[in-house]
């Protein structure tokens, strides 16, 4: 039973940044936006997060650097597509090949550094054996993301505001007559997206593997978007989803550990494997994806014509 | 103030102007970039756009670097016009390099090789290129699994794959445990074209890939159904084109092409399998391939510019002291500044008050 600690542990740490992101990004679809820049806009946040921590000696600046560099980014991608009307794919994707390519470049000085992170622990509940170590010894952040999701679907589901947003993702046509602006909502759910992303990304260099690598995202900004689709667009599902793919992340961990005899390179294949398997069981329905996809995503809205 | 106004039609003339304007752009971007870090924007542009191509030699690398862009961003071309978003052209890619070169370790004793052998093992890669892709076009054909997610997972099963067999069994058993293969002999080598340098026939395979795509997009049935389906699916719908064939078709072209560059790679310069045998080529393709308009005969130009972007990169480290990595932030750009520019084919700039 003491084995099961660190490797709940674990799995908790590591769905944390697709869980971020993810969220981000289910917000961002909602209002009808799809940016495939996630994981240009992580790797940015991670190298700035980590290049501010090493600087300031803060943690805390280097999360709120980087989730200011994810809405920078975020901010650069809306003008293009929702004020400028490009296309949402190509510039989502330039995002990526831009964050890829400058966040290689920003950290070579920092390659193979290390930071120290400090370590955390609730008062009372984190000296229960066995769940103490599993559960409540985590950095704030990991219980944030929790925080996060509710938040997220108390927003889309119970305010106005949320009903408004998701009004906007479905027929954008509609909510403009009604009289709202559906750029500045729009904007609004992209920023949220980018922040979202720059703080998961930050995750990843601070507290997750505290060190810098070029690429050390490694596909978790896409696997972040396939999340949202596997869970329907429903924020509790990308939260299950984010701690499944955090699992088999640690799962190919520890099979190596204790020796399994698979070549390693074979091991971690296994989330992007899983990624496609799982986005193959979700959309083998398509009358179901259709229903739940926001109806106008991916389509551009011009309030003039 | 400047505003945007919508033109009545959408103007020609932006529509070829634009990319032309997104390399300047892309430059005058470049040249603050390389002034905010110190650098004399001048000579630091001199270095991109005119170093690689002062002489004869420098011709040749550029050229070598032309031909796996320009393979690849031929094939995109027609995946895109086609609407199938094929972004893991790079897993392709290193999948062609793989079948291709298991073919030539198996095969090459030494002593044989020679035109036909080389051939083989160019359709061996175009065969693996093919075979990648199609995985993702199955799984959107019978599953609906989107295609941009898929093909992009499957690079980095690719290139965990390529890890694994140069660890392993792909690996030179003389090699000191380096994680590599063993060098492929002479006769199994492209031959160069242009004597003294390294330019190899990859160049020629790629602009006749050029030339045929043309063909295929502008005269044939299939490649016109291809683009209906595209531009307008319920058209295509109503005229009985299927949409499943124009599927396999773009994804198989596309995938085959990015194999065929990949076997070019690592029988060209590369010469045996090594854990990383692309600097991102097939990721750097999906923006030739806009840049080129998705024209076939458009990416020839878009892939010299990209070759030129790999070439200064690797310069500057050598003449101006910066990494290498610059040349991901120039791809980066270029495709934003296009993206920015197309904005004027549908609307002009227009002054008011």
């Amino acid at each position: 039973m003491d084995a099961l600690a660190p490797v709940i542990a674990s799995t908790l740490i590591a769905g944390t940044p697709l869980m971020l992101a993810a969220l981000g990004l289910l917000v961002n679809e909602r209002s009808g936006v799809i940016n495939l820049g996630s994981e240009g806009m992580m790797l940015m946040g991670a190298i700035t997060a980590f290049a501010t921590t090493v600087a300031f000696g803060s943690f805390g600046l280097g999360f709120v650097l980087a989730a200011v560099v994810g809405v920078v980014m975020a901010a650069f991608f809306a003008w293009l597509t929702i004020w400028l009307g490009a296309n949402q794919v190509a510039t989502g994707l330039a995002l990526s090949l831009f964050g890829v390519g400058a966040s290689a470049y920003l950290g070579l000085p920092y390659a193979g550094e290390s930071l120290q992170p400090p370590q955390f622990a609730i008062p009372i509940l984190g000296d229960i054996p066995l769940l103490g170590p599993a559960l409540f010894r985590h950095h704030p952040l990991v219980y944030g993301a929790v925080a996060l999701c509710i938040a997220v679907a108390w927003f889309l589901g119970r305010t106005r505001p949320g009903l408004i947003l998701r009004a906007v993702g479905e027929s954008p046509s509609s909510a403009h007559s009604l009289g709202y602006n559906v750029r500045r909502i729009r904007l609004a759910a992209v920023l949220f997206g980018g922040m979202c992303c720059g703080l998961a990304g930050a995750f990843m260099s601070l507290v997750y593997t505290p060190l810098w690598m070029e690429g050390m995202v490694a596909g978790r900004g896409w696997i972040a978007l396939a999340l949202t689709t596997f869970a329907t667009w429903r924020p509790f599902r990308v939260m299950a989803g984010a701690y499944l793919f955090g699992g088999i992340t640690i799962l190919t961990f520890h099979m190596q550990a204790v020796g399994v005899p698979i070549a390693s390179q074979l091991l971690s294949m296994l989330p992007y494997i899983a990624t496609i398997v799982v986005l193959v069981l979700i959309s083998r329905n398509a009358t179901w994806i259709r229903l739940n996809m926001p109806a106008s995503l991916g389509k551009n809205f011009n309030p003039n014509t | 103030m400047l505003r945007l106004e919508r033109r009545a039609r959408p103007s020609t003339l932006m529509a070829w102007c634009s990319p032309l304007l997104a390399v300047v752009l892309t430059a005058v971007c470049g040249a603050i970039l390389f002034s905010v870090v110190g650098k004399d924007p001048i000579a630091s542009l001199r270095v991109f756009f005119f170093e690689p191509v002062k002489d004869l030699h420098g011709w040749s690398e550029v050229g070598m670097k032309v031909a796996p862009l320009l393979t690849i961003a031929v094939g995109l071309s027609i995946c895109f016009r086609a609407n199938v978003f094929n972004i893991g052209a790079e897993g392709q890619l290193v999948i062609g390099a793989i079948t291709a070169g298991a073919l030539v370790l198996w095969l090459d004793d030494g002593e044989n090789g020679g035109a036909w052998m080389i051939a083989l093992a160019l359709l061996a890669g175009v065969a693996g290129g093919m075979a990648w892709a199609a995985i993702t076009a199955f799984l959107r054909d019978h599953f609906n699994a989107n295609e941009i997610l898929v093909s992009l997972m499957l690079v980095y099963v690719a290139q965990l794959l390529l890890s694994y067999l140069v660890h392993g069994a792909l690996m030179d058993p003389d090699g000191f445990g380096f994680p590599q293969s063993r060098l492929f002999s002479d006769g199994w080598l492209l031959p160069v074209i242009l004597p003294a340098t390294r330019l190899h026939i990859g160049i020629a395979l790629a602009l006749i890939a050029a030339v045929i795509g043309w063909l295929y997009l502008s005269k044939s049935f299939s490649g016109f159904k291809l683009q209906v389906g595209g531009i307008a699916p319920m058209a295509a719908r109503y005229a009985g084109f299927s949409s499943r064939s124009s599927l396999w078709i773009s994804l198989l072209i596309s995938g085959g092409l990015a194999g065929l560059a990949g076997a070019a790679e690592v029988m060209g310069p590369i010469g045996q399998l090594t854990p990383s045998i692309s600097p991102g080529y097939g990721f750097a393709a999906i923006i030739v391939a806009f840049v080129g308009r998705l024209h076939p005969v458009g990416v020839i130009f878009s892939s010299f510019i990209m070759a030129l972007f790999y070439i200064g990169g690797e310069l500057s480290q050598s003449r101006l002291g910066m990494p290498s990595a610059i040349t991901g932030i120039f791809q980066g750009i270029l495709l934003f500044a296009l993206l920015a520019c197309d904005v004027l084919i549908h609307n002009r700039l227009r002054w008011a008050r």
